[in-house]
């Protein structure tokens, strides 16, 4: 059946087959027929990497399939959601390793994406978690892969996109905690240089992100509100999972503008005030956003680009000035900016993190915001930086293979593994990938 | 901590509604025709927190197993508290109205191998005056349409025969509750055109569950449906016949 699909970004749309099988024997009895296909899950990541002509929902394929409650081992198909393993795990005293800012991704998807969390600097990546993988290759072979056994599929499928074959299964490692609550504090740093001093400081803080006013010029640039958070030890083990709220339609785009987000923006940051200490409950300290449904809505039927980059640790302060400059400059940024420190690079051949500062924002897409986003492409280009295949809807394919300098090695892994002309998405054909 | 049965446990409705009764730590004998589909809901269950779950693999059509599957449930459980019958095939209209053996094949699956776990189980509720019996039925029941009356009329006789025999139990305390889902989407309806009345089936299990916790008689889910269907009702019969539905 032929429907039009998109990223959480609305943007690009595409017509396409979509088919969701029921369980894992037809999903690879799918693949097995003829032309190439992307494995999608719940749809967020941002841009075109989970849209293509042909595509095979996971979202059926949701089953635990083990739990080992004293050592924290969780086997679960990849179809199953952040969410529903939190409800599971959270009571008996377990939490995600790593997790990003929505609950409502599927396993299978953190794993293509290499996701990274607040707790970057001290964790790494989802996919460095994970114990076991099981994938459908393009041949229809049903194989398992880890650290130790195809060990280069393996690092080729954590952040792989979902370009080495479809993740079945996978086997993480959970972390123990004692509370469900999180001890937040919040720092208010004037400037992005008082940002970055910030998240240096709080270095051996477990989790740490800041939301940063990318409209603000001159002396207040890059100013930040710095929320950092440690597992508390006390306040019981319950879980509220809140059906969200919906926003019904799109917003009309007339709304946010430059001028709303400015205002918005402004009272954001006065109204944030240095908190040494208070207590949070999990769900709304890390998804914050899960409370409003479909929130991409706001952005109006055009949709929105996310961007997110890293820029390598030296000069990357005095670089990331340069990048807000501007961003500010262009009068597009929005209110939803986020600011971390990244911790060292990993194994994956394709995964993002590297050590520096990464900065991801939204822009609301009209005319110009893709001349914007592709003269911050540039720069980053030029400062040694890379942006996030996740949030990508318009990177050139010479910028992705000068700042992902594994794509050949990412290549040569496939071709063994029989995913060439298999597995594909718009983005990896925009990427020049086979 | 409730004993459940669910007839039909790879059904998308009824597996999300056992996921509901796993995460609440009731126990759980799940019955359907594929062995692998069911071990592997039986293994989510566990993980979930159902305090057990056992599976029987069984043709539904062979009636001759339907007492010994109700006693293997019985024994497994040490009882029953509710049973949720859940399976059925989405007729091909069509392929049945060019053959007579395809329509009373899709009769005999969606009517009357349920009338007859529906006669099995009244019986055994009614000795021990206890027990709630859930049975999807279809708002394709309501009202025979050309798009696909076989399936509908099959429902139709689910709804009349469930209908009495809640007056019939009403006396023993046994709840009957029937469930007449608008358009949800399954894997069985994965061909069709999916619109804004379309809702996803963990949706629809969680009023089910609603349901059976209150002793509701018979039910539309979502409940919007109640209005949909009296306007397909109340059209008059010379208007109806010229509609394409």
């Amino acid at each position: 059946m032929t429907t039009t699909i998109s990223g959480w970004g609305n943007y690009p749309r595409q017509e396409s087959q979509c088919t969701t099988p029921p369980n894992a024997a037809l999903l690879r009895s799918t693949v097995i027929q003829e032309g190439s296909f992307i494995a999608r899950g719940m749809g967020r990541s941002y841009g075109d990497s989970a849209s293509a002509n042909k595509v095979l929902g996971t979202t059926c394929c949701n089953h635990f399939i083990y739990f080992d409650e004293h050592t924290g081992k969780l086997t679960a198909e990849s179809g199953i959601t952040l969410r529903e393993i939190l409800n599971v795990i959270v009571p008996k005293g377990w939490f995600l390793p790593v997790t990003p800012g929505t609950s409502y991704v599927t396993l299978g998807g953190a794993i293509a994406s290499d996701v990274h969390g607040k707790n970057h600097h001290i964790a790494g990546t989802f996919g460095q978690h994970v114990t076991a993988l099981n994938l459908v290759l393009g041949t229809g072979e049903f194989l398992t892969a880890s650290k130790h056994e195809n060990a280069d599929l393996f690092y080729a499928t954590c952040g792989g996109m979902g370009l080495t074959g479809i993740i079945i299964s996978a086997t993480i490692q959970l972390i123990p905690i004692r509370s469900s609550f999180i001890n937040q504090k919040t720092i208010k740093a004037d400037c992005i240089e008082a940002a970055c001093e910030a998240f240096i400081e709080n270095n051996n803080t477990t989790y740490s992100v800041a939301w940063i006013d990318c409209l603000a010029k001159g002396r207040n640039l890059g100013r930040s509100v710095l929320m950092l958070g440690e597992h508390a030890k006390e306040g019981g083990l319950e879980i509220e999972l809140k059906e969200p709220i919906a926003i019904p339609f799109n917003v009309p785009s007339a709304l946010l503008n430059s001028m709303t987000m400015k205002t918005f923006n402004t009272i954001y940051w006065h109204k944030a005030t240095d908190k040494p200490h208070n207590a949070v409950p999990l769900m709304p300290y890390f998804y914050p956003l899960d409370a409003i449904g479909n929130w991409n809505r706001i952005y109006g039927k055009a949709g929105f680009l996310q961007f997110q980059c890293v820029l390598p640790k030296s000069d990357g302060v005095a670089n990331m000035r340069k990048l807000l400059t501007e961003v500010s400059n262009s009068g597009e940024g929005s209110f939803l900016a986020v600011l971390k420190q990244f911790g060292k690079a990993n194994d994956n051949l394709l995964s993002f993190p590297t050590e520096g500062y990464t900065l991801a924002l939204d822009f609301k897409l009209n005319a110009s915001t893709i001349q914007t986003v592709k003269s911050l492409e540039a720069m980053v280009v030029s400062m040694g930086g890379r942006i996030y295949l996740t949030k990508d809807a318009v990177m050139q394919e010479t910028t992705f293979k000068a700042t992902y300098l594994n794509w050949e090695k990412f290549e040569a892994v496939r071709e063994k593994y029989g995913a060439i002309g298999k597995f594909s998405s718009a983005q990896s054909k925009r990427l020049g990938l086979a | 901590m409730k004993k459940v049965l669910i007839i039909g446990a790879t059904s998308a409705i009824a597996e999300h509604c056992g996921r509901i009764w796993a995460t609440r730590g009731d126990e759980l004998y799940l019955v359907a025709r594929n062995e692998v589909h069911l071990q592997t809901i039986a293994a989510d269950y566990e993980v979930r927190g159902a305090s057990s779950v056992a599976i029987n693999c069984v043709n539904l059509n062979e009636l001759d197993r339907h007492v010994d599957l109700l006693e293997s449930a019985e024994n497994a459980m040490n009882g029953v508290d509710v049973v949720l019958i859940a399976y059925g095939t989405l007729s091909n209209q069509k392929e049945c109205e060019l053959s007579v053996e395809e329509t009373l094949a899709e009769i005999q699956t969606n009517a009357l191998s349920t009338i007859s776990l529906l006669t099995l189980i009244a019986n055994r509720f009614e000795a021990k005056k206890s027990g709630t019996i859930c049975v999807m039925s279809s708002v394709a029941g309501d009202r025979g349409r050309a798009s696909n009356y076989v399936y509908g009329s099959a429902k139709a006789m689910v709804t009349a025969f469930t209908s009495g025999l809640r007056q019939r139990l009403h006396k023993s305390n046994v709840t009957v509750v029937t469930i007449k889902p608008g358009f949800v989407d399954t894997p069985m309806t994965s061909e069709f055109k999916k619109g804004f009345l379309w809702v996803k089936p963990y949706v629809v299990a969680a009023s089910i569950v609603q349901a059976i916790n209150k002793n509701r008689a018979e039910i539309y889910v979502p409940s919007f449906w109640w209005l949909i269907m009296l306007c397909v009702k109340l059209t008059p019969s010379i208007v109806f016949k010229k509609m394409k539905m």
